[in-house]
């Protein structure tokens, strides 16, 4: 139990995880996906941060009499999986905008019951012209 | 230092300058020209360093001047730059192929763009093959997916945003589980370094930290290698796809992802730890034999043929994984080999249902009524890629088939190698409907009679039809390329 508190972030982590890759798998909002994929990736972020963390490090500026810094390199390679972050979540909003344009929903079962819809409407057409080819 | 010191970053730096350069330059056939060069110059670049690289060893390019493990590291061994030549051949033969087709299906305004996107997801592909930063990899991979989401979701059917979409969440969530493991790795560690993360992690492989890093890694690896079950996001993006994008992916995006399950898997954790100490090598067999079956089984009902195709990669992909499941030298020989060769067969089969949407604008099976006869050259090539897929000798498919069911029954498990033989049956029943409706019957009255593809579209077809033909002669090069591999693979852990 004495470990609890230094493991604190990790909770943090994984309640953020856990809560993020549910909303993506529950929502049926492309947008509320997008969220919930945000913050999921966010909990990485945090996760690698947590852990340049030394006991007792100071904030690695060099500086007189201080022997242990944290470590910074987690933070530097956060950095670019931010930005890819970022990137991802641009990307993914504008397939949404493009998705909203073309069905005039971004609700997963709505898009899906217009494709399901479009398919039978193209087979049956498909049956009709051979119906009249064998006629 | 000479130009030809600076080949390992050059293969991945010409393609990825490029891109700006397209979106500067701005004007299509301009655009199309430079997309051709930079693969072209990469692919040289891929040649030259295939040459360079000493048997059984490396070649090791400090980026910057940094020296490892501070700095990140080029490393280029056999697998690496097979892996490269594969992936920059199959570029610079897209390339070739796509004026015309991009003229066809992207809008006049995204042209551009289109190419600019390309050629980013290639630069990624290559930077995952080239790098020897496990952190790295991460960030090629991201750059390969984002430009891979946006090809795709340039398709002209609506249904491609969709699958784009799609593909961007799945697609997400494996990055980012990749990047947990390689964090946790690191956080044992302390190094990036592939090298050094293996040099170092035997030492601590008990620890619980170091078996979720690994659990991590081979969870996220698998979604971007559409491993079954996971392969969810697989079909739609690549049958509604633009056409080059399609052959482009199929013949290379899943055989990167099973070369960073090779390095992480047996090269950085170890044959041994990856598949003695843990379960890995029968959950790559039962998955692999599962994907081979279900995916075939879905892969004789479809009527759409990208659709159908789409669901024979995910298959052929159970084959690769069965390779590594055999956990034997030979098994991975097969698997490599394997690589290679679908890289081959779905290049050729997708490139040539490329030529087909273009003359046809369509790749739906009702429409192949009659084309053997009226489009024989682009038909001829599907033919010799169905061919390759089922696994007839002398194609390339009969080779690593070959393999994989000598690896089977090295094992003594005759069964896997009945499931091999079953899957060839189903690929047999699959291709054998296209050839049914393409030759023996008669199109439909009123239908448009279409005229054989163009020279420009046939002459990357049937380099890759002729080389699907070539290499299951001359299997020296392959086959010889493949056992070093799997040797170096195996013996790294063990």
């Amino acid at each position: 139990m004495s470990q609890l508190p230094g493991l604190y972030n990790n909770f943090i982590v994984i309640f953020l995880m856990m809560a993020g890759f549910y909303v993506v798998i529950s929502q049926g909002n492309l947008v509320k996906k997008l969220v919930g994929l945000s913050l999921f990736q966010t909990s990485v972020f945090i996760f690698y941060i947590s852990m340049g963390k030394i006991a007792d490090g100071h904030a690695p500026i060099l500086t007189e009499g201080v022997r242990i810094y944290s470590n910074p390199l987690p933070h530097v390679l956060i950095l670019t999986a931010i930005v890819v972050g970022v990137a991802t979540t641009a990307l993914g909003l504008a397939l949404v905008v493009r998705i909203q344009e073309a069905y005039g929903s971004v609700e997963e079962e709505s898009i899906q019951a217009q494709d399901d819809a479009a398919e039978r409407a193209h087979n049956d057409a498909d049956d009709a012209a051979r119906r009249s080819m064998d006629a | 230092m000479s130009l030809l010191a600076h080949l390992p970053v050059l293969v991945v730096i010409v393609p990825l300058m490029a891109a700006p350069l397209c979106v500067l330059v701005d004007r299509a056939q301009p655009v199309w020209l430079l997309a051709l060069g930079a693969a072209l110059l990469s692919f040289l670049c891929a040649i030259g360093l295939l040459l360079q690289v000493p048997e059984g060893g490396a070649i090791s390019y400090h980026l910057g001047g940094w020296e490892p493990p501070w700095g990140i590291e080029y490393r280029i061994d056999r697998l690496a730059a097979l892996m490269l030549l594969i992936v920059s051949a199959m570029a610079t033969l897209v390339m070739l192929f796509a004026r015309r087709s991009v003229e066809r299906e992207i809008p006049a305004e995204r042209v551009v763009l289109f190419y600019a996107a390309f050629l980013l997801a290639f630069a990624g592909l290559l930077g995952i093959v080239a790098t020897g930063d496990a952190f790295n990899v991460f960030v090629f991979l991201e750059i390969s997916s984002l430009a891979s989401y946006a090809l795709i979701s340039m398709g002209r059917d609506r249904r491609a945003l969709n699958a784009a979409f799609q593909y961007l969440i799945m697609g997400t969530i494996g990055a980012t589980f990749i990047l947990i493991g390689i964090g946790l790795l690191y956080m044992m560690t302390g190094t990036l370094n592939m090298q050094d993360l293996a040099a170092r992690l035997p030492e601590m492989a008990d620890t619980r930290t170091v078996r979720a890093g690994f659990a991590f890694l081979s969870v996220g690896i698998s979604l971007k290698l559409a491993l079954f079950p996971l392969h969810l996001w697989l079909p739609n993006a690549y049958a509604y796809a633009p056409s080059i994008v399609s052959a482009f992916l199929a013949a290379t995006a899943t055989k990167v992802a099973l070369y960073i399950m090779l390095r992480f898997m047996l090269d950085i954790f170890g044959a041994d730890f990856a598949l003695k100490q843990m379960p890995f090598d029968t959950i790559l067999l039962v998955l692999g034999i599962l994907g081979i079956l279900s995916a075939s089984l879905v892969a004789i009902y479809q009527t759409n043929v990208k659709r159908m195709l789409a669901y024979s990669s995910i298959a052929q992909i159970g084959y690769m994984v069965l390779g590594i499941g055999l956990a034997t030298t030979l098994g991975i020989t097969a698997s490599v080999l394997h690589l290679f060769n679908h890289a081959l067969m779905k290049g050729t089969l997708f490139l040539a249902l490329g030529a087909l949407a273009y003359r046809l604008g369509s790749v739906n099976l009702r429409d192949f009524a009659g084309l053997g006869w009226r489009m024989p050259w682009t038909m001829g090539a599907i033919v010799v890629g169905g061919l390759s897929l089922i696994g007839v000798p002398p194609t390339v498919g009969f080779i690593s088939k070959w393999y994989l069911v000598l690896a089977a029954l090295e094992r003594g498990w005759w069964p896997v190698a009945l499931v091999i033989l079953v899957g060839s049956l189903m690929a047999l029943i699959y291709v054998w409907r296209l050839v049914e409706v393409a030759y023996l019957r008669a199109p439909a009255e009123g239908a448009v009679v279409p005229r054989e593809a163009p020279l420009s579209m046939l002459v990357p077809i049937w380099l890759l039809a002729g080389a699907n033909i070539y290499f299951g002669v001359a299997t020296d090069l392959s086959v010889g390329s493949a056992r070093e591999i799997a040797q170096l693979l195996m013996g790294g852990g063990g």
